[in-house]
């Protein structure tokens, strides 16, 4: 994560340790911040340290932090998804039409993940099968979608969802367990184990490193991409159903500007945006992370587009960080 | 002739014109002159923007921040007239301009001398210059009657029968067409999008160009902060939200390649115009406001299918075209 130009790379004389490498890596290091944090928090205010406001604390990252895990790999393989917040509003809107025509909850669920496993196809076909460049082609998908949302709904809301509806958003599985945080737990496991302990998983890497060697290594990356942009649509739609749950209606501006968290949250992870390297424990430490200074500040009553501020300066911060520190080692050197 | 029935830019304007000719079939006067100059008028902004991340997409970068930095420069300039009222508008918008390219200089720095992804840095920089808006003007908006009237004319004004607003426009993209054309710095540009390690060995300094080229794109997003707040008389938080992708857009509409080195003035200017004259077009055929969001993807996601159609697939074809692998 740390090789931004490849004149940087050197081999060096021997090896680190392995413990040495674990604890100088990225993920420990965000875990040092998310400690820090977690700490500040309680020592700055009296209501942090309950069980149901830590609690509350997970609710407005996990629907993120489920999306940013998809995103991980999709951006490790050298591509990326703008149209993620996107596909949350269309297949919300989906879901809140078949609401219409009396469909119950099962049948909504399904709708809602379907609707974003079709977006994710038609993004991956359009970036696999005709060749175009990711960013792009999610900008229009952008507005295409989240347009057809506007077209569908105007200036209304659906509501009324089922309260059978209200459990993926609003449910608990035990005691302050949320179904969304134990939901994310179970995603990041998969995604783990698929990302660091499979060969499709090597084969993220590989393409994210070197699409061409990836080609002549028998890699078939084009499909290996259209499988990653299937599956972070899938979790937008999953995403979609926590959201819409929990909102318990659909507007077609909702979850706007998701996009861009998302991709903070995942570039914080240390996935390089180059792609080629990452892992999914940083990305989920740094999910935790921006949710503890959301609600922390939010806590200190910090207005929300204040601390929008401390987002931004973290993600540039912790990027330049080790930058700014090789470039010290290099000058002395 | 034939060299320009190639060229998208004429297509572009071939389409620009159709739908323009269309919608004056439903609604006889829509290509009249005056709202034709109409139209020119109210896309100028998303011109003078576009002509700004021309500049850095051509470099292989990219600028999220522009609507931001005009929102922040906007307040700023507007702070400023609400309180001293006495400042010349004309003071005010180099302020404008060289505020915003103190911000643009801030991204081309991060990007040069640390080498940070520049989608990186202007995803950081998008939410961060939004924050200081919040910060500076302490959550409250600078509404109409605060400014004063020069600072609400200086956009307003006919000269030769058009408005200051369209003229800014017109000079801009000229001194624009002529420095990507004309000087040595807009031939670094392409030449650095196109090839960067051939620029290296030719003499062009890759890291400067790319800064210069986000001090570019920062300054017209300053001197459109000042713009916009003018013309729709209104300072806040909320000014131009989303509106990056907006711009980003309009260039990959005009045929600017996201993958750099790949772009003409008038293919920017052709791409805000496509998108502004659909603004227009649409309430006059009576079709919903809230359709011009699908169409507007729907136009970016064919125009970089055909544009795709001409661009060179980098590493796609190896296997069947070995003497191409470079």
């Amino acid at each position: 994560m740390t090789d931004v130009t490849p004149e940087a790379r050197h081999i060096p004389d021997r090896l680190d340790s392995p413990l040495r490498a674990a604890i100088l890596s990225w993920p420990a290091l965000l875990l040092v911040v998310a400690v820090g944090l977690f700490v500040a928090n309680s020592f700055l205010s009296p209501y942090f340290l309950s069980p149901w406001s830590l609690s509350d604390a997970t609710f407005n990252f996990t629907e993120k932090a489920i999306i940013a895990l998809a995103m991980a790999l999709l951006i490790i393989s050298g591509e990326i998804d703008l149209s993620v917040a996107a596909i949350i509003a269309l297949a919300s809107t989906m879901m809140g039409l078949a609401l219409q025509f009396g469909v119950g909850t099962p049948g909504l669920v399904v709708i809602g993940i379907l609707t974003g496993l079709f977006c994710g196809m038609f993004n991956g076909f359009l970036v696999t099968r005709l060749g175009l460049p990711s960013i792009v082609v999610t900008i229009g998908t952008m507005s295409f979608f989240r347009g057809i949302s506007f077209i569908v709904l105007g200036d209304q809301a659906f509501k009324g969802y089922p309260p059978a509806f209200g459990f993926f958003g609003q449910g608990y599985v035990w005691w302050v367990v949320s179904f969304e945080f134990v939901l994310f737990l179970v995603c990041a496991v998969l995604f783990y184990v698929l990302l660091h302990r499979t060969n499709f998983g090597r084969h993220v890497f590989v393409i994210g490193n070197n699409p061409m060697a990836a080609r002549f290594s028998g890699v078939r990356v084009e499909r290996v991409k259209f499988i990653l942009f299937c599956l972070t649509g899938l979790m937008s739609g999953i995403a979609a159903v926590l959201l819409t749950s929990r909102l318990a209606s659909t507007r077609p501006s909702i979850a706007l500007g998701w996009e861009l968290e998302v991709v903070t949250m995942v570039v914080l992870g240390g996935v390089s945006i180059l792609g080629g390297s990452g892992s999914i424990p940083g990305v989920v430490i740094a999910a935790f992370i921006m949710g503890l200074v959301t609600f922390g500040l939010g806590l200190l009553n910090v207005p929300g587009i204040v601390m929008s501020i401390f987002i931004g300066a973290l993600l540039i911060f912790v990027i330049a960080l080790p930058i700014v520190f090789r470039m010290i080692r290099e000058r002395r050197a | 002739m034939k060299g320009i029935l190639r060229t998208r830019e004429f297509w572009l304007a071939v389409i620009v014109v159709a739908m323009i000719a269309a919608t004056n079939f439903r609604s006889p006067g829509f290509a009249s002159p005056a709202n034709l100059a109409g139209i020119f008028n109210d896309t100028a902004m998303l011109m003078i923007l576009a002509l700004g991340q021309m500049a850095v997409i051509l470099t292989r970068s990219i600028d999220l921040s522009m609507a931001s930095n005009l929102a922040l420069t906007g307040m700023i300039v507007a702070l400023i007239n609400a309180a001293y009222p006495a400042i010349p508008v004309p003071v005010l918008m180099v302020i404008a301009a060289l505020c915003g390219l103190l911000l643009g200089a801030f991204n081309g720095a991060l990007v040069w001398l640390l080498g940070i992804p520049a989608i990186v840095v202007t995803l950081g920089t998008l939410t961060i210059f939004r924050g200081i808006i919040f910060l500076i003007a302490g959550g409250k908006w600078v509404n109409a009657d605060a400014m004063s009237t020069g600072f609400v004319q200086y956009t307003r004004i006919e000269v030769l029968g058009l408005p200051l607003l369209t003229w800014y426009a017109i000079v801009i993209a000229a001194a624009f067409f002529v420095m990507m054309t004309r000087t040595s710095l807009g031939r670094a540009i392409y030449a650095v999008g196109i090839n960067p390690t051939a620029s290296v060995y030719a003499g062009i300094d890759v890291g400067r160009t790319t800064f210069l080229a986000f001090c570019i794109s920062g300054m017209l997003a300053g001197f459109c902060g000042y713009l916009w707040v003018s013309r729709y008389v209104i300072g806040s938080v909320e000014v131009a939200k989303g509106y990056e992708l907006t711009i980003v857009a309009a260039c990959v509409i005009g045929g600017i390649s996201i993958a750099g080195g790949v772009g003409t003035v008038a293919g920017a200017l052709l791409g805000a115009l496509f998108l502004g004259v659909i603004n227009v077009a649409l309430p006059v055929i009576n079709i919903s406001p809230f359709w011009q969001m699908a169409i507007s993807g729907a136009a970016i996601i064919l125009a970089v299918a055909l544009n795709a159609r001409g661009d060179k697939r980098g590493g796609r074809l190896i296997l069947r075209q070995t003497e191409t692998a470079s």
